[in-house]
């Protein structure tokens, strides 16, 4: 192995009192050579992305280096005054971040922003700072750099705007790239993109890349080595191939047996009687314009025709703005659709008035993607399930028997119905979400990405018990995600989603085994550590 | 619990809150320290403060007493504020919630309405207010509060808009529950922190109108109040400032009171923002 | 060019606003105890029915009150203000006599209290939490809870009658005929302490939001990769957070721009300023409603073309707003 650029010698990270641990980073020990890529993985909370701040020295005023070295080309970052620190940054070590449409000013051009970074470091002219600009924008592969460096930050898409960013961190050709999180919000297929522009970039460049994830599939796609991070320590850390086929330590094995494999189990047979037909559901929106003029007009779901089998899941599966929540919010009628007909038990749902959707409701019940959003922060856990049963004429104090019940249903402690939202955990609160939608006992669970805002260990944990639960009460299930390895792990149909519009459907195991459609395969193809995925799943087997 | 606590730990928001005490312990004292009218004649006119200790601070130009006027205004002053501040929160709640949760045509009505009342300057219509009904101390209360409820109808609904998507909203919807419900029992109680503490802003506002228009002698003559006061030491700026400055930094205190303590009210509901 | 359009069609947006203040303001002048004739009749000291009847006739208010506020529309459009009984003039033409120094005041107010809460503003912002902060915030809270008229009182009496450095009211000097500079120096000395006294709580305003604005654009992301590219922290202030903490100061003025007009009634009272306030406040004093409705109508002008060059100003500081439609 070449020298390394940086190394952490026993870095601690002190957290202000009354944070939940004393140290964001304890005794943490690693180094990264020039020419390699290490991944840094963790779940939320493990002091990652705390990490990267460290190196930059650009920790939160009350959260201080304690102890430790952070030797770059063989000076100590630790011992750096600011005026050092400022010509390390942009120039010896640069950054790029999760979110590229908040990391950008917005008042800003994009060619100014990356433009700053040579004014800031080197006493270029105008005119060739303008034409190295626009270089690098050239080098990142946006289309048409001369319109993007005159570009503002929100007339970009996701994927141009981390390009900018990418290209705006590499301008000076740093040593080390550190890059947090920078494909998480993003679209699968976008997301592939981005991954194999940092892998080339930094193969041409030789630059030395630490990658902080969360997902092991980006470890299998991109990483040389892999620091396995939990609570603030390094818990395992070696070769790619090393931690991600052979792990050592539980915390790790654990995490990699998380990861959903991307084969769909063997189907399941199917009820040939359907309990929900959505037939020819249309919606459109039209936002601005004023009296009519300048109106822009989005289908945002395009004559959309589905059959859910009684007891079975049907997984709509599509990238953002793909239509697929507004589907989903149609099906339960939070949105009117324009068109269509969506026939429940042999009802139109999509005709029945606001009064009757209210009496009928509980026959088709919804759970939602934010554990944190979708809980009346000041309503105790036991009254949020209650709600429903009590709405529809149970009376209150059966109601809130029955919801303890519901509690050990779904894997909570029934004298935690006492407790207020913000004392439980994400996937905690995604039970009682669960719950508050099994309350009622509905025949239809409409699931709007329900397990995408949980860590790796959580979601197996939700999905294990949706599974359950569909067993054990007769659910059919509509699960709407933007993650393909979720969608193969519990639905035995699958709807991908584009542009308003379903391209392919069919059984879980034809469509991720064969897909047809080119959309479905670029989809698949975009999952990142696809080897991986399969290899792994045959490891499990 | 944990608010109240964090209200405590801040110095500002303890003495806001000990200022505004003050304040109504002397409006409620007034009437066992003062026992005669406030506005009646009580001895020779101009007075300098504390040169006579039957006046402490002193007699205005028609030698009434300028203590008991101060601690009879501070009566005036927070009633007018108070229940001011009560019609302009309650009109404000209104016509936000409705306006943010139903939005469409209903939005565009009330917001419309609200756009008028902004566009008009509100002292301008306070004074119109008063040229049409009179400067009575109901009218000119009321005139304050129909003048106020503008801005916290905006908060309202910026509020409402805001929740009005958030999932455990459209979780009550999809648990059948009605309109009205959901208004009240679910996104009013997330609403109200922020407009509540607005209404220590109002509160201020409210104060500081009536004051001026008492100052300009369009508020009731015939109750002891601080902008009257002031209104009348104007006559004798020139030596007698006295009259004029004692009752102004009352007012000075009152409001200050108010503020202090709906900051310090902020601080302790929304902690997440003064912990940067 | 889009910027315009966009302007301008919020200005068009503003007409039926407009007119419902007109309709409602002349609805509940209708309420009024007493009409122009009543003014009119005891400005002249009285006279007999009569008479009274043929002036009401002559102005219109025999009619039945939707006529008349079809009539008094209609007027409008040709922008005929009416006749203010008590000056004897067009109501058009005394309102005009009375905006400049209106303007004059608010402007300089305005400019005032923008400058110093910006720069305040940003003085406490970077030293968040220390004394500079602590002294500034203290100053501003106090500011905010000051009358303004009891300041501008005791500003007479500080500046006026004790040091004799500033004059205590009036527009210019009467006394002297002046022309050229030294009269626009008469006009400036007469307009500092009206100035002041109204720029206050707005300066306080300004000054809080600014802190407010600052502290929230700091914690941005952009911000962290602007510090991640090696600027210092001043740059980083000025290239990156004073633009985008700008932004809700610029709103504000359009939010507190009927504010400010209203504070002006106050302040000119207190200074004897021959400006639109005093006006104000006079037609109320003589109840000389047709001035009053004219300057319910000509404020809300003010307050929308406000609102129109705040919008443009807007626009050009945040390209964002051309994309929104």
């Amino acid at each position: 192995m070449s020298e390394a650029i940086l190394s952490l010698e026993r870095l601690s990270v002190r957290l202000p009192e009354g944070a939940d641990r004393p140290h964001a980073l304890s005794d943490v020990s690693l180094s990264i050579a020039s020419n390699e890529i290490l991944c840094v993985v963790g779940e939320s909370g493990s002091g990652k992305s705390m990490m990267a701040n460290a190196i930059m020295r650009l920790l939160p005023n009350e959260v201080k280096i304690e102890n430790g070295r952070m030797l770059f080309e063989g000076r100590d970052l630790c011992a750096a005054d600011t005026a050092e620190m400022r010509e390390v940054r942009g120039a010896g070590i640069a950054m790029i971040f999760q979110e590229p449409m908040t990391a950008l000013n917005p008042l800003r051009t994009i060619g100014d922003q990356i433009g700053e970074m040579f004014s800031i470091h080197t006493g270029l002219s105008n005119a060739e700072i303008n034409a190295r600009v626009l270089a690098l924008l050239a080098d990142v592969r946006i289309p048409d750099p001369k319109l993007a460096a005159k570009a503002y930050p929100h007339e970009l898409s996701g994927g141009q705007r981390q390009r900018a960013m990418i290209a705006m961190a590499l301008a000076l050709d740093p040593k080390l790239l550190i890059a947090d999180e920078p494909t998480t919000a993003l679209d699968v297929t976008t997301q592939a993109q981005i991954l194999k522009l940092i892998r080339d970039l930094q193969q041409r460049k030789k630059t030395a890349v630490l990658f902080i994830t969360h997902d092991f599939g980006v470890v299998a796609e991109i990483a040389d080595r892999v620091v396995v991070m939990q609570h603030g320590r390094i818990v395992e850390q070696g070769t790619a191939n090393e931690v991600l086929h052979h792990p050592v330590h539980p915390y790790t094995r654990q995490l990699i047996a998380a990861v959903p494999p991307l084969k769909a189990p063997p189907p399941r047979p199917l009820s040939s009687e359907n309990i929900l037909t959505i037939a020819s559901v249309s919606k459109t929106y039209r936002t601005g314009g004023f009296l009519g003029r300048g109106a822009r007009v989005t289908a945002a779901v395009k004559d959309t025709s589905l059959d859910l089998p009684k007891g079975a899941t049907l997984g709509i599966v599509g990238e953002s703005g793909s239509g697929k929540s507004t589907l989903a919010r149609c099906i339960v009628r939070l949105i009117d659709p324009d068109t269509g007909s969506i026939v429940l038990n042999g009802k139109d749902w999509a005709k029945l008035s606001r009064e009757e959707v209210r009496r009928e409701t509980r026959h088709i019940q919804m759970v939602f993607q934010d554990p944190f959003a979708s809980l009346n922060p000041r309503r105790k856990a036991a009254e949020l399930v209650a709600q429903g049963p009590i709405v529809h004429g149970t009376p209150r104090v059966t109601a809130i028997a029955e919801a303890r019940k519901l509690f050990e249903l779904v894997g909570l402690d029934p004298s935690a119905g006492d407790r207020y939202p913000h004392e439980f955990s994400g996937g905690q609160r995604q039970r009682i979400g669960l719950a508050r939608a099994l309350a009622l006992k509905p025949e239809v669970l409409v699931a709007d990405e329900p397990v995408s805002a949980l860590d790796v260990s959580v979601q197996a944990q939700v999905l294990k018990l949706l599974a359950d639960l569909r067993q054990r009460l007769g659910l059919s299930i509509i699960f709407i995600t933007h993650d393909l390895r979720v969608a193969a792990q519990i639905c035995d149909l699958v709807a991908v989603m584009k542009d308003g519009a379903v391209v392919e459907h069919g059984l879980a195991t034809e469509v991720f085994g064969k897909p047809k459609h080119p959309y479905t395969q670029a989809l698949l193809d975009s999952i990142p550590g696809g080897e991986f995925a399969r290899e792994h799943d045959t490891a499990a087997e | 619990m944990d608010a109240l606590k964090r209200y405590f730990r801040s110095p500002a928001a303890v003495i806001g809150l000990i200022l505004l005490l003050v304040v109504i312990a002397m409006a409620v004292s007034a009437g066992f320290l003062y026992t005669r009218d406030p506005l009646s004649l009580a001895g020779r006119p101009l007075i300098w403060p504390f040169s006579n200790p039957r006046f402490l601070l002193g007699t205005d130009n028609s030698g009434r007493d300028i203590a008991a006027q101060i601690f009879y205004g501070a009566r005036i002053s927070l009633l007018i504020g108070g229940v001011a501040t009560a019609i302009a929160i309650l009109i404000g709640i209104l016509v936000g919630a409705f306006a943010g949760y139903y939005g469409g045509w209903v939005d565009n009505v009330l917001m419309r309405i609200t756009e008028a009342f902004q566009t008009l300057p509100n002292f301008v219509l306070l004074l119109v207010l008063v040229a049409v009904f009179g400067s009575t101390l109901t009218t000119v209360t009321i005139a304050v509060g129909v003048v106020s409820w503008p801005a916290p109808a905006r908060l309202t609904r910026a509020e409402f808009l805001s929740l009005r998507n958030r999932e455990f909203v459209q979780a009550g919807r999809t648990l059948g529950m009605r309109d009205i419900k959901i208004i009240l029992g679910e996104i009013l109680p997330n609403a109200l922190p922020p407009v509540i503490v607005y209404a220590s802003v109002v509160m201020a506002v409210a104060i500081l109108l009536e004051s001026a228009l008492a100052f300009l002698r369009l508020s009731d003559p015939n109750v002891a109040s601080w902008g009257n006061l002031i209104g009348l030491g104007r006559d004798v700026l020139r030596v007698q400032w006295y009259v004029s400055a004692i009752p102004g930094i009352a007012i000075l205190v009152t409001v200050l009171a108010v503020s202090l303590v709906g900051q310090g009210l902020n601080d302790a509901l929304n902690p997440r923002l003064k912990s940067r | 060019m889009r910027i315009l359009s966009l302007a301008g069609r919020r200005l068009a947006a503003s007409i039926p606003t407009l007119f419902l203040i007109l309709i409602g303001v002349f609805l509940l002048l209708q309420m009024a105890p007493g009409d122009t004739v009543d003014a009119l009749m005891a400005q002249m000291g009285g006279g007999d029915a009569a008479s009274a009847r043929e002036l009401r006739q002559f102005y219109g208010l025999d009619l039945s009150i939707p006529m008349q506020l079809a009539n008094y529309l209609w007027r409008l459009v040709r922008l005929d203000l009416g006749f203010s009984s008590i000056y004897g003039k067009p109501v058009a033409s005394v309102i005009l006599e009375r905006l400049p120094p209106t303007i004059l005041l608010m402007t300089a107010s305005l400019s005032f209290a923008f400058f110093f809460g910006l720069v305040f503003g940003v003085i406490a912002a970077r030293g968040v939490n220390r004394w500079p902060d602590t002294l500034i915030s203290t100053l501003g809270l106090i500011f905010y809870a000051t009358p303004s008229f009891w300041f501008g009182l005791m500003a007479i009496v500080v500046f006026s009658v004790y040091l004799q450095w500033l004059p205590s009211g009036g527009f210019e000097d009467i006394g002297t005929v002046q022309s050229g500079v030294w009269r626009v120096l008469d006009i400036a000395s007469h307009l500092v302490l009206p100035t002041l006294t109204l720029g206050l709580i707005f300066l306080a305003i300004y000054l809080r939001i600014m802190r407010a604005s600052m502290l929230e654009v700091l914690n941005l992301d952009f911000v962290r990769t602007a510090r991640a590219k090696g600027l210092d922290e001043t740059h980083v202030v000025t290239r990156h957070v004073l633009r985008n903490a700008l932004l809700p100061m610029v709103t504000l003025i359009g939010l507190q721009a009927g504010t400010m007009l209203g504070g002006s009634v106050v302040v000119e009272s207190v200074f004897s300023l021959p400006g639109l306030g005093r006006l104000a406040y006079e037609s109320v004093v003589q109840r000389d409603l047709n001035t009053l409705l004219g300057i319910v109508f000509v404020s809300a002008l003010l307050v929308i073309v406000v609102n129109f060059v705040v919008d443009l100003l807007y626009a050009r500081l945040d390209p964002r707003i051309q994309a929104d439609g």
